[in-house]
């Protein structure tokens, strides 16, 4: 009902005064208080997922050349590409007015991590596509190394900047985890990263791949699970119920699972370290789409807009 | 050029006035053209609008509310005049675009179609916009939306052509009781104050402004309210923050995991392994 006041599950619990009455808020019809986004899954969520993977490809790439892992450089170089490329392509088809995608560099704004996002993609993605063409054709390979450098380098912002991106934003089950959101981010970066090493690179080269997935494995979910408590029982509760939390959970076992078995079977086992690969780029891709969609279900429920403001007015008072 | 500089100019809604006639929703869809957007039944007492939205510049909300004491100024309560249990209060209160101090969709705009106006006002340009979707879920009260068959991004301008020419806006033009009321930001800020005491004096101790005040998390609202209730009554966020209060911090943040990520892909290679 209108105006009516709603009961709601107390945040936290610890250390809170039992003075304070059980949270409960007001609503307008039940209707959220702000827009949820209008980014498209599949382009958006996508695009986290796949901007991980190719950032962190392009630092593994760079690390197997230098250590003389010739089919580990060039998967990683490849993949970083590919990866790279259909991220664009979904962020370009999720625009209104896609012709207008050079809009995005008439201004230099900070402000704006879509902004940043898209002169770090101007850069990074030309410089991971010489990168990856150079390998691939073996030619121009001073040209390459450079550009190889370059993606290195740009590679870890282009991997954790989308934290910013959605944390940037009033969607409580996004903003209020900007501080862990971007380890959760390179951790699943590196995930993705290891497992493509591993499921293209022979066992003998992809040594790096399985101790980049093992690391990072281990970052997405400690970040994620610190992120997910810090934000207490109502903002946090997107992550662990529902289906954005029932993808967190599997994601979360997924990445486990691949990261281990890929450490230890994968090391001799090609096959072995092909399906645990698969697992980890699954996982990766799953506890992006499991963030995303928490970020939705967070926007549509006005009781995660509503109550931690009245908390923290409260508490002012 | 100071001196060229008009006055930051505002909206001042005194919802305790508002009739529910819903002239200024249908004012703003004619002056801005702004297209239908379904004509559905929803049941929300009178509202079938809903909210705010690219095509709904303006949103009249009705609430029914059933509570006591519902007459200011009544010492009797057998008074047919006075208290009345179970007796019906309608707010009605018509929304619409803040246009903040601390203004997120203009923040977080990657292709500055989003702008400030020499009124202090919050506009986007059409013919700029790339309908990437950023300032929808920045907005901390919901307000901007995507206009779906168009692509582009739509709000409430607060009549920006009619300002240039020194007209008021079309909304406020239209409020049949001044519960709209347009101009000159301070002075509307004064008004509102004598507004609120001669309300409380006359026993309306519900009465509130919102929006009103620079120091709250979006340094006030360049269009602000006097409420009958509180703000999450009405669908309004009773405490917003400006999200790129905390960008900074997001910057740090990102930064620091950007370089875990080089230094452990970095470890990754080192050592005697193989």
């Amino acid at each position: 009902m209108n105006g009516s006041k709603v009961s709601m599950g107390r945040r936290g619990g610890r250390g809170e005064r039992a003075m304070v009455p059980d949270a409960s808020f007001s609503s307008y019809y039940g209707r959220p208080v702000i827009k949820e986004p209008s980014w498209q899954e599949p382009d958006i969520a996508g695009y986290l997922y796949l901007g991980g993977l190719a950032g962190a490809s392009s630092a593994i790439a760079l690390g197997a050349q230098l250590t003389r892992r010739p089919a580990l450089e060039r998967a990683s170089k490849i993949g970083a590409l590919a990866a790279i490329g259909a991220g664009m392509v979904g962020l370009l088809h999720d625009l209104g007015r896609p012709a207008r995608f050079v809009n995005m560099l008439r201004v230099f704004k900070p402000t704006s991590p879509m902004n940043m996002g898209s002169w770090l993609l101007s850069a990074y993605g030309p410089a991971a596509g010489v990168s990856a063409l150079t390998a691939a054709t073996g030619r121009f390979r001073r040209i390459g190394g450079v550009a190889t450098a370059g993606a290195a380098a740009l590679g870890p912002l282009v991997a954790s900047y989308t934290a910013a991106l959605i944390c940037d934003t009033a969607v409580p089950s996004w903003h209020e985890g900007f501080r862990e959101m971007p380890f959760v981010f390179v951790g699943s970066a590196a995930t993705a990263a290891g497992g493509l090493g591993m499921v293209a690179a022979p066992t003998h080269e992809a040594g790096p791949a399985r101790r980049a997935a093992l690391l990072g494995g281990a970052l997405e979910v400690g970040a994620a699970r610190l992120m997910e408590r810090r934000m207490g029982d109502l903002i946090g509760k997107p992550y662990r119920e529902g289906g954005s939390g029932q993808k967190m959970r599997i994601g979360e076992a997924l990445t486990a699972v691949g990261a281990v078995c890929g450490a230890t079977l994968g090391r001799r086992s090609r096959v072995a370290a092909v399906v645990s690969g698969a697992a980890l780029l699954t996982s990766s891709a799953l506890t992006r789409v499991a963030i995303f969609e928490a970020g939705v279900a967070s926007a549509r429920e006005p009781a995660h807009t509503v109550v931690p403001q009245r908390e923290r007015l409260g508490a002012r008072q | 050029m100071a001196t060229n500089q008009p006055p930051r100019m505002g909206f001042f809604t005194d919802t305790s006035v508002c009739i529910g006639c819903k002239a200024c929703e249908v004012a703003c869809k004619e002056w801005n053209q702004v297209p239908e957007d379904g004509l559905n039944f929803t049941g929300m007492s009178y509202d079938n609008t809903q909210g705010l939205s690219a095509d709904s510049w303006r949103h009249v909300a009705f609430i029914e509310q059933t509570k006591l004491s519902m007459h200011p100024g009544s010492t009797h309560p057998e008074s047919t005049e006075g208290t009345r249990p179970d007796e019906l209060r309608w707010l009605m209160s018509s929304d619409v675009c803040k246009h903040c101090t601390h203004a997120a969709c203009l923040d977080v705009c990657p292709t500055g179609a989003l702008f400030r106006t020499e009124f202090g006002t919050v506009v986007v340009q059409d013919d700029v916009c790339n309908g990437c979707g950023y300032c929808i879920p920045a907005c901390p009260y919901g307000v901007i939306d995507i206009r779906p068959d168009d692509g582009r991004a739509w709000k409430c301008t607060m009549c920006y052509d009619r300002l240039q020419v020194g007209m008021e806006p079309a909304c406020a033009k239209a409020c049949p009781t001044d519960s709209i009321q347009f101009g000159d930001l301070d002075e509307l800020r004064e008004r509102a104050d004598t507004r609120l005491a001669t309300l409380h004096d006359a026993g309306v101790s519900d009465a509130r402004l919102y929006g009103h005040d620079p120091a709250d998390g979006v340094g006030g609202d360049g269009a602000f309210f006097l409420l009958l209730d509180e703000p999450e009554v009405y669908g309004l966020p009773p405490d917003p923050v400006v999200t790129t209060r905390d960008l900074p911090a997001m910057w740090r943040c990102v930064c620091a995991a950007a370089a875990t990520l080089a230094v452990g892909i970095a470890a990754v290679f080192g050592g005697r392994h193989r």
